[in-house]
């Protein structure tokens, strides 16, 4: 298992994430931060914190569960749905930023788009990851990156966050074939 | 009826009470009981560790002849009656037609002489159609050349009192016998099983044991008035067998049964929802298990009859309320007796024999039954390993149905042999 | 988790998941796309050999917003009605690739038969057998008592809840007994000595005989349906004995304490074991009990069919 980032590079991603998503989007008034359940919602929460002291404004953010629009349900066992909390200026005519911890496959993105599109029509939807592992199976890209970091497909990535984890990092290991 | 020209001796087998004997055979009647015993050019057969006990005889059995051939017919009925030891069964009344006239007795009796395996006696209805208001026939069926002596609604209580008297009344006149199914029908209209904790929880319409035993002390009661002969089919409850206790320290001329399934099986089986269990009268609870093996031990239970009831499959494969009444018993009743009553140490052979041969013969007046392993008595005798364990499979019966609740089960003692007038109508699983 | 066909079944756990499930796909009933595509190409079977127009509907609904194909099979006019076995009607289910089947039956215990005899090899829900159980209806019915007396709590620990009328036949009573003890709340059976099974005294409850005694200490109180043929298998007297004893009107109402609630799993017979003013009263959550009841159909149908099940779910 090897460390790939620590706790500070962590930080400082996010930290240069906030600050591009700024750039790109002229003021915060009419964003709205989207994490994707768990890790990237607790990633949502810790932007919209550094977005705020950026901006020196508040910054409207929620959760989207995807879970019931995958398309890899029936090959897994039934899993529970998260919370999807959506904030109070919704999701019509604004721009969404979706936050995960890793993109890989694209799946996940797909279903948060299809989520979002029964819940609203956003006048703009953008992508933000920590980490990038690339093997895209759908044509989608992230517009603001933490880290990318070339794999195998035997390999795995996991975020951890203290929230949920008690410690900041992003480890990759070998899948042990089974 | 014999086809033995030459004499058998049974070598080494265990009487009833233990012994050690030889049993001499010739034209069907036993001869000679002994040790050591040598005869020029009999056949020789070893029934070293073997157990050897009067035939057995059942008292309650359902045929299905005539009517619901497609479940049983009295020849499968009688090659399940000797592949499980038995040489003699009491068809039960209710056929379609039913029972209740000289013509139908006569019809089964003679089906079962035709069927030759054992002998097969057609028990009388009490009432026209077993429907409890008329009398039957029951002096013809008497004197019929079926010579019934036993008469049952089973299926059905001779529920009306006055009803229930006058037939205890009138089979007096040749010393014949009511066995009453002892069910009030007032307080099991849409029963399902046992009313309690079970039927609670699966809401089964509950068959409360009161509704037998009700109609038990109402008989005996009855049967002390009349100075009759009174048999209570199937014995469920600890209460019933209270009744009877009390009813025979009192002097009244009752005697009782047990079914194998009432010894084994309780209420907890129904919830799988499988009508496999489902039987009337309903399996009950743990404690009633105990007290009818103790009952049975101790006499108050002089029998065991069978309450053998085919159904075909689709009257099983179904919803439980829509499912027919009745279970498979021929062919293991042994093997439960021997695993509820023996190895539990309650009872020994002789106590089985007595049980399963001697008393019912007595009760159903079958005077060429139940005489034990006595020079001068027919040839009947069941063979039995009581060290031969084996697994029930449905698949694997001699009766035309499959309705057995004990499939799967696996049970140690064993029927090996079955002996009619010294013929060898069954042995090692597979027909004479 | 294959089936539902008991509370008995499922664990404190499942039943909090199916509850939390609910809440999330409550959502979607007010979002202004109310349709899920989760179980698109999943075919689900509706066999209601009884009558019953609102479950049917309520699972029917559940199924929709998730996207399912549903196939109404109900028993006028189907072969059922017919005198067709259950064996047939579910090689039929069979042959016909049901994903599911919710079934409502008069028997006992034919939901049990239909998911063990492997006549069939769908899920089955149980919508209501004979006197046995209604797991569904119990479970919409903690999902209401949570969502307005649980004060942010998973499950039921400490509440009171009252079930009056006729629990013998009743199916509602049994499944909620098992689930909201199971929940841990404390239940209270309140009814007529003849209309408690024989066999109550082994269930986690408290029987009470007197309901002016019991309606103080009550948070939630549950109507049965009183169905008046009763009245002519001597269960109780008549309607009017019936009602004056075990029937809901406003001074029980209003003995409540504040913030204890009314429910009827319906249909209800007004006027007998409840008042119309009762039922229509601000302490009643009947009409909502419905709608929820659509949530906790689409939380079973999902956790049920969604996934793969013969794989474990993790943690």
């Amino acid at each position: 298992m090897n460390t790939v980032l620590s706790a500070q590079d962590i930080s400082r991603a996010l930290s240069r994430i906030a600050h591009e998503i700024c750039e790109s989007n002229t003021g915060s008034q009419s964003m709205t931060l989207l994490g994707i359940p768990t890790r990237g919602a607790h990633l949502a929460f810790r932007l919209a914190t550094l977005i705020e002291s950026i901006e020196g404004s508040s910054v409207q953010v929620g959760t989207l569960d995807t879970t019931l629009f995958r398309d890899d349900l029936r090959l897994k066992a039934p899993r529970a749905l998260m919370a999807t909390k959506i904030p109070p200026l919704g999701v019509q005519g604004r721009t969404v930023v979706l936050v995960d911890d890793v993109l890989f496959s694209g799946r996940t993105i797909r279903a948060a788009l299809d989520a979002l599109g029964d819940i609203g029509r956003p006048s703009r939807v953008q992508l933000a990851t920590l980490i990038d592992r690339g093997h895209r199976e759908l044509p989608i890209r992230a517009d603001f990156v933490g880290k990318n970091i070339p794999t195998a497909l035997s390999q795995s990535v996991r975020v951890s966050l203290t929230e949920i984890d008690g410690v900041d990092e992003v480890t990759i290991s070998d899948l042990v074939s089974s | 009826m014999t086809n033995s020209l030459r004499a058998i001796i049974l070598k080494g087998g265990t009487l009833a009470d233990g012994s050690k004997r030889d049993v001499l055979i010739n034209d069907g009647v036993i001869t000679s009981v002994s040790q050591n015993l040598l005869s020029e050019g009999a056949d020789v057969i070893d029934t070293e560790g073997l157990i050897l006990l009067s035939g057995l005889v059942d008292l309650h059995t359902h045929l299905r002849e005539p009517g619901r051939e497609d479940s049983e017919t009295v020849l499968t009925g009688s090659q399940a009656g000797v592949k499980g030891g038995y040489v003699a069964l009491s068809a039960m009344a209710n056929t379609s037609p039913v029972a209740d006239t000289a013509g139908v007795v006569e019809q089964v009796f003679r089906l079962g002489k035709e069927a030759g395996l054992l002998d097969v006696f057609p028990i009388g209805a009490v009432t026209q159609g077993i429907e409890g208001k008329i009398l039957a026939e029951i002096g013809a069926m008497a004197d019929s050349v079926a010579r019934v002596r036993v008469f049952s609604d089973d299926g059905n209580c001779v529920s009306d009192p006055l009803v229930m008297r006058r037939a205890l009344e009138y089979v007096k006149k040749f010393g014949g016998v009511i066995a009453q199914h002892a069910q009030e029908p007032a307080l099991t209209s849409g029963s399902q099983m046992n009313e309690g904790i079970v039927s609670a929880t699966l809401g089964l319409k509950g068959w409360p044991a009161v509704a037998e035993e009700a109609i038990i002390a109402r008989d005996v009661l009855l049967a002390e008035h009349v100075g009759s002969r009174l048999h209570i089919c199937h014995l469920t409850t600890a209460g019933g067998v209270e009744i009877i206790r009390w009813a025979k320290a009192r002097g009244i001329n009752v005697t009782a049964e047990v079914t194998p399934h009432h010894l084994l099986l309780t209420d907890e089986l129904a919830r799988s929802y499988d009508p496999i269990f489902k039987v009337n009268p309903p399996l009950r609870t743990d404690a009633d298990v105990i007290a009818l093996r103790s009952g049975l031990a101790d006499g108050t239970i002089d029998i065991v009859a069978t309450d053998h009831a085919p159904h075909p499959g689709e009257s099983k494969e179904c919803e439980w309320q829509e499912a027919a009444f009745g279970m498979l018993g021929l062919e293991h009743a042994l093997s439960i007796i021997s695993q509820t009553m023996v190895e539990t140490g309650l009872l020994d052979w002789a106590g089985v024999q007595n049980r399963m041969s001697i008393a019912p013969a007595v009760i159903g007046g079958y005077s060429d039954h139940g005489r034990g392993l006595e020079p001068g008595s027919p040839a009947h005798i069941t063979v039995i390993n009581p060290k031969a364990p084996y697994r029930v499979d449905r698949d694997n019966l001699a009766s035309k149905s499959r309705n057995t609740p004990f499939h799967g089960m696996e049970f140690s003692a064993q029927v090996v042999a079955t002996y009619f007038h010294g013929r060898k109508v069954f042995s090692n699983g597979r027909m004479a | 988790m294959k089936h539902l066909l008991s509370i008995a079944d499922i664990t404190h756990l499942e039943a909090v998941s199916i509850l939390n499930t609910a809440t999330e796909l409550a959502k979607v009933s007010d979002t202004p796309m109310k349709k899920l595509p989760t179980l698109r190409g999943r075919t689900i079977v509706n066999l209601f050999a009884e009558d019953s127009t609102r479950t049917r509907i309520s699972f029917e609904a559940a199924a929709k917003r998730l996207s399912a194909d549903v196939i109404n099979f109900s028993s006028k006019g189907s072969s059922l009605s017919k005198g067709e076995s259950l064996k047939d009607t579910a090689q039929t289910l069979q042959a016909m690739g049901a994903d599911a089947v919710i079934i409502r039956h008069g028997a006992s215990g034919a939901p049990a038969r239909l998911a063990e005899c492997q006549w069939m090899s769908g899920a089955v829900i149980n919508a209501g057998d004979g006197t046995h159980e209604h797991p569904s209806q119990a479970l919409l019915d903690a999902f209401t008592i949570r969502k307005h007396l649980g004060h942010g709590r998973e499950d039921l620990e400490g509440l009171r809840i009252g079930i009056v009328g006729d629990v013998l036949h009743s199916r509602v009573a049994r499944s909620n007994v098992l689930l909201l003890t199971k929940l841990g709340a404390h239940v209270t059976l309140i009814a007529p000595p003849t209309l408690l099974p024989v066999g109550v005294e082994s269930w986690p409850v408290t029987i009470s005989y007197d309901f002016d005694s019991a309606l103080e200490s009550l948070d939630a109180v549950m109507m049965l349906r009183v169905q008046l043929e009763r009245m002519n298998e001597l269960f109780f007297p008549n309607a009017r004995e019936y009602s004056r004893y075990f029937g809901l009107n406003s001074a029980r109402v209003k003995a409540l304490h504040p913030g204890a609630i009314v429910m009827h799993p319906g249909p209800m017979n007004r006027g007998l074991e409840i008042t119309a003013d009762s039922a229509d009263s601000a302490r009643s959550v009947i009409v909502e009990q419905v709608s929820n009841g659509v949530s906790v159909r689409m939380a079973i149908l999902y956790l049920l069919l969604a996934g793969d099940t013969s794989i474990k779910a993790g943690n």
